[in-house]
């Protein structure tokens, strides 16, 4: 059992809406962990899981996401997320287009 | 044989049903079992208990399936194509309380993580008006 927690910047153009909240309720139901997102450190903390409450986050762009987990693959689980996030959710090639 | 939840989309526009179904299709891929349906037999606005039997059967899952519908109709022809399922299906197949694009995505996303047809279910239907 371990824990972890990081934050990152959203940079991708639209935030966390709904293509890039399913891909990161997708991976973190990849991993055994508890893993929980919030818009600031003093919560309130969702379940990263929940893909209903991921899309009503709507965290936008330039504010922070922050990441932490609580089980045997938490570290690799907030890698893997905050990865995600400053990947733009593999939607770079969308910016700006039409 | 896949083991997630199948997921079934009934609208009275062809058109609608294929539309979420595609939106599925892109936000949480193919590895979920699909099937849609829409539009009365003459190619009219509609819903038909014999495409929604087709549909159920195009994503039928050992884990269950769970069908969202739009509006009356939809829903009442598919209490009808569940009834019309063999006995060993027929407690296999929900119909989800909720808006059917929204509640499509948001139960494909769920049964992609490999949850019970309960969860399935009670995902989509966290979307419906508080």
């Amino acid at each position: 059992m371990s824990e972890a927690q990081y934050r990152v910047l959203i940079t991708h153009d639209v935030g966390l809406h709904a293509r890039p909240s399913v891909k990161l309720t997708k991976l973190a139901k990849g991993f055994h962990s508890r893993i929980e997102i919030a818009g600031s450190e003093a919560g309130p903390w969702i379940d990263a899981k929940s893909i209903v409450k991921v899309m009503a986050m709507k965290a936008k762009q330039n504010t922070e996401l922050h990441v932490r987990a609580s089980g045997d693959d938490a570290e690799a689980a907030v890698d893997a997320i905050v990865d995600l996030v400053k990947r733009d959710f593999d939607e770079a090639g969308d910016h700006g287009a039409a | 044989m896949s083991g997630k939840v199948g997921i079934v989309i009934v609208s009275h526009s062809p058109d609608v049903a294929k539309g979420a179904a595609d939106m599925v299709r892109q936000m949480v891929g193919n590895d979920v079992p699909l099937g849609f349906c829409g539009g009365n037999p003459d190619g009219g606005l509609g819903t038909s208990v014999e495409k929604i039997l087709a549909a159920i059967d195009q994503a039928w899952s050992e884990a269950g399936v769970a069908i969202l519908v739009d509006l009356g109709g939809a829903e009442t022809n598919s209490e009808m194509a569940i009834e019309m399922l063999p006995d060993e299906r027929q407690g296999k197949v929900v119909i989800c309380n909720a808006p059917v694009v929204e509640g499509a995505v948001m139960a494909a996303t769920e049964s992609w993580g490999g949850s019970s047809l309960a969860e399935v279910k009670k995902t989509a239907e966290e979307l419906s008006p508080q």
